[in-house]
């Protein structure tokens, strides 16, 4: 069964026909050819599919594409006009936060929506204060960001360029 | 001696070239090839374990609007050649392994796909299933050599006479658990077989070398090289399980092949990674050594004991490190496999070195708290001349050096145990080691266009940096700014270039790219014109056969287990290498700590919990595979001694990109016993392992 739906996607609108099956993953990067969202495991575990769903991030190969009918989507390619970087991508260059680039687009989508959770004086299960502001801590980074999997492995270095692009330090 | 590049653009801080492509996510990957209406496929699997499939009812699926091609052993085409079973793809009936490819179903939509294969009703005739690895199996078989053609089995003197004699002993058996790769990209082809003519086929896919993938694949289907395309610019990670194609190439190609004209996707999916992608075995690692009460040592010796497949074998060189790690008069390793009905292991991130020094460097470690000697000390006192294996000097060897290094970083001078409130910490501290190898093919043209330097070779770039650092050489060799320089892999429209495996591809390529530059100099000096062109094969590079060539480190860990609840936690990871000359210490840091915290990851967390009542792996995902996240890594650091080698090449370097997960479950082990006092001889190290000796 098909359904049309509209997603509006790194400021474009999309006007497109889904199989109510497809995932908003599969929808974005079969439909619409964005790639810049990875398929790493397809149910959740990975986090390389992370987009900013509505201003927050998420997994899109959770979501279904009918589900998220009028949504705006912005991946990591539509974080910065073409050219530019957005702030967390230079703090990924500078620190060499990547190796292969495959789950790179999510941990990128990922570390926006961690500094916008850190404005908004999210706790997480390491804040020691619930009352409290959390500080933007190696400890507070690295909990958040470890629903995204860096096979890898540049952790050491994925945190401190979250710090860095959150003006933190 | 080679005659060793002046270090300009080598040794340069360089941001990676494909890194704002890689944090945008605009890199293409071999699924992600912009192509005219792709058309998807998916696999079916076999749901025994072994036995033959009698039965596949497909008339259902093919009658659907949509479906384009269901392809099983009754109806595939016959390949051209069939002796390597694992690519063998719906060639016959026989089912070797759970999960082995039985068809494939190619429609219109992924989902559509993907539904029908799921769908098909499989006749089986099953049989039972032998699918348990244990040492005291009677069917234990030497292969002819072990991977990489290492002898299978090595003795020098006599260990059991040196045990009967020596002041002190240690007999002990680990083991390691088995592994699966599981790159972050999963494994993908795009495969377009052209409409007309004899067939000229194009794959875009995720390889970690597109020459030896497309050499496989004209083997199998009987192709010349001229007919075949093989193109990925990047790779979402290999860790070895790219090293060679699997089987799901040759089933994509084969599905596409059904479809000429239209370009056929394939990617498998998370879950049947664990079937087709490869897997390091599991090892049980009988280690015995014999030293006096100084600890000089008079025996050492490892007998290994793993699995392989019945389809195809696989024997990795677990034993190997052993044979040239220490001095010891007497010596003795041997591989012994069990033939199972199980899936395909093969290569993954330093196979042999990597299983092969965690029973060796606990046993080092379990012998100098017998003997009350300092783990470093012991080390020290056995450090060989010479390589004990082959009698040769070493090209360079640095063991001790990166040892007292990283002792004096760590800080590891005092006490090895204390405790911190509710937790128990302690130190510990393993050897790392990896042979430096080079490939004896690979090729490299320089070209000089429009202005610029284009170097072109068939290399891969996994994530390494090879986009990044080739410039950097070819710039040196050629005396340019490495802004001048371009370099092209990924394709094979660029000259033959070796695997990205072994640690070997910035050797291999890196001596080709060197040759080229200096034929070019030397063919049109100084001013060259547009279109002047210069090619060079690695095997011109001088090559010496008189040294031993190893990297070596050292590698220190600070655990702390919680006394109430067992609870591992790895605040510091340290680690020091001695691996020739360093082209970029942006990459290369990158490297290091990569290995060494996927080599935190083996002794923490991984472990492919095997069913051998099934014959698959119960955590067949990435919830329940668990592998080291961002919360579990504390301070990691990779350090490099200052190491000038002549002989190993023209750059002066080692390969980085394996040495870093060699040791480091075992200096994770030896932290965790200074720590409780337990010893954990069988990976990985979890909490009900401690659990019951805590105070």
């Amino acid at each position: 069964m098909d359904a049309e739906i509209t997603l509006r996607v790194d400021g474009e609108a999309h006007r497109l026909t889904v199989d109510t099956r497809t995932s908003l993953l599969d929808a974005l990067r079969e439909r619409l050819g964005n790639t810049s969202p990875k398929k790493g495991c397809d149910h959740g575990q990975c986090g390389a599919c992370t987009v900013l769903l509505d201003g927050d991030r998420a997994l899109t190969c959770l979501a279904l594409a009918v589900a998220h009918d009028g949504a705006e989507i912005t991946t990591a390619d539509g974080l910065a006009p073409a050219g530019e970087l957005h702030p967390v991508q230079q703090a990924f260059l500078d620190s060499d936060a990547f190796q292969c680039g495959y789950c790179t687009p999510g941990q990128v989508c990922s570390a926006v929506g961690v500094l916008e959770e850190f404005e908004r004086g999210w706790p997480s299960h390491v804040t020691e204060d619930l009352t409290g502001r959390p500080e933007m801590s190696h400890d507070e980074v690295a909990e958040r960001m470890s629903g995204n999997l860096c096979r890898c492995a540049a952790y050491v270095n994925i945190t401190p360029a979250v710090q860095q692009a959150g003006g933190a330090r | 001696m080679t005659d060793l590049l002046e270090p300009r653009a080598i040794g340069a801080d360089l941001v990676r070239r494909d890194g704002e492509l890689k944090v945008r996510g605009t890199a293409t990957y071999a699924y992600e090839t912009p192509v005219e209406h792709p058309a998807y496929a998916h696999p079916v699997q076999a749901t025994i374990a072994r036995g033959r499939v009698t039965a596949m009812d497909t008339a259902a699926a093919e009658a659907l609007d949509g479906v384009l091609a269901v392809l099983t052993p009754f109806n595939a085409e016959r390949l051209a050649a069939t002796d390597d079973a694992e690519y063998a793809v719906l060639q016959g009936q026989d089912v070797g392994f759970r999960g082995q490819l039985i068809g494939v179903v190619v429609a219109e939509t992924s989902e559509l796909a993907r539904e029908v294969a799921d769908g098909i009703t499989v006749r089986y005739e099953e049989l039972p299933h032998d699918a348990e690895l244990s040492a005291d199996r009677p069917d234990l078989y030497a292969p002819e050599q072990v991977n990489a053609g290492h002898e299978t089995d090595t003795a020098e003197g006599d260990v059991a006479a040196a045990m009967a004699a020596a002041e002190v002993t240690l007999e002990r058996t680990y083991s390691t658990a088995m592994y699966h790769n599981n790159p972050l990209e999963p494994h993908a082809t795009t495969a377009l077989w052209e409409s007309a003519g004899d067939g000229f086929l194009t794959l875009w896919d995720s390889t970690q070398g597109v020459h030896p993938d497309r050499a496989a694949v004209c083997q199998v289907f009987g192709l010349e090289q001229e007919q075949v395309r093989v193109i990925c610019p990047y790779v979402g990670g290999g860790f070895g399980s790219k090293g060679l194609p699997h089987a799901n190439v040759m089933l994509t190609a084969l599905a596409a092949r059904a479809l000429p004209g239209r370009p056929v996707k394939l990617a498998l999916t998370r879950q049947q990674m664990f079937f087709l992608a490869g897997y390091r075995t599991p090892t049980i690692q009988r280690m015995q050594l014999a030293a006096d009460s100084r600890g000089r040592l008079s025996a050492i010796a490892i007998d290994v004991v793993e699995q392989t497949s019945k389809v195809k074998e696989f024997a990795e060189q677990t034993g190997v490190p052993t044979r040239m790690m220490y001095a010891s008069p007497n010596r003795r390793s041997t591989h012994r496999l069990a033939a199972l009905d199980v899936p395909i292991p093969s290569w993954m991130r330093a196979p042999g070195e990597c299983p092969g020094m965690f029973g060796p460097e606990v046993a080092m470690d379990e012998l100098a708290e017998e003997l009350g000697i300092d783990p470093i000390e012991l080390r020290v006192r056995n450090e060989p001349d010479v390589d004990p294996e082959t009698g040769k000097p070493w090209s360079s060897r640095n063991l001790v050096r990166c040892l007292r290094e990283g002792a004096e970083r760590f800080g590891w001078s005092g006490p090895r145990a204390h405790r911190d409130g509710d937790w128990l910490v302690g130190t510990g501290v393993a050897s790392s080691v990896y042979p430096t190898m080079r490939q004896a093919t690979s090729t490299a043209n320089v070209r000089f266009e429009d202005g610029r330097y284009v170097a072109e070779i068939g290399a891969a770039d996994l994530g390494t940096g090879a986009w990044t650092i080739l410039p950097q050489i070819t710039a040196d060799a050629l005396g340019v700014d490495v802004a001048d320089v371009d370099v092209r892999i990924g394709d094979t429209r660029y000259p033959v270039a070796s695997v990205a495996g072994g640690s070997s591809g910035t050797n291999t390529w890196g001596s080709a790219l060197v040759v080229a530059a200096r034929e070019f100099r030397t063919k049109f000096g100084a001013d060259p014109r547009d279109g002047d062109e210069a090619s060079g094969d690695v095997d011109q590079a001088g090559q010496d056969d008189t040294h031993s060539p190893y990297a070596f480190g050292a590698q220190f860990v600070e655990a702390r287990v919680n006394a109430d609840t067992g609870e591992i936690r790895v605040p510091r990871l340290l680690g020091v290498f001695g691996v020739g000359r360093v082209i970029n210490p942006r990459t290369a840091r990158s490297q290091l700590i990569g290995g060494m915290t996927m080599g935190l990851s083996m002794a923490l967390h991984e472990n492919s919990a095997w069913d051998p009542r099934l014959a698959q792996v119960a955590n067949h995902d990435l919830a329940e595979y668990h592998i080291t996240v961002n919360a579990d890594v504390g301070a990691i650091e990779a350090h490099w001694i200052d190491e000038h080698d002549p002989y190993v090449n023209a750059m002066g370097s080692k390969g980085i990109g394996e040495i870093g997960i060699v040791g480091t479950a075992a200096a994770v082990v030896n932290a965790v016993h200074a720590a409780t006092g337990v010893r954990v001889r069988h990976l990985p190290v979890t909490l009900d392992k401690l659990l019951t000796a805590l105070p």
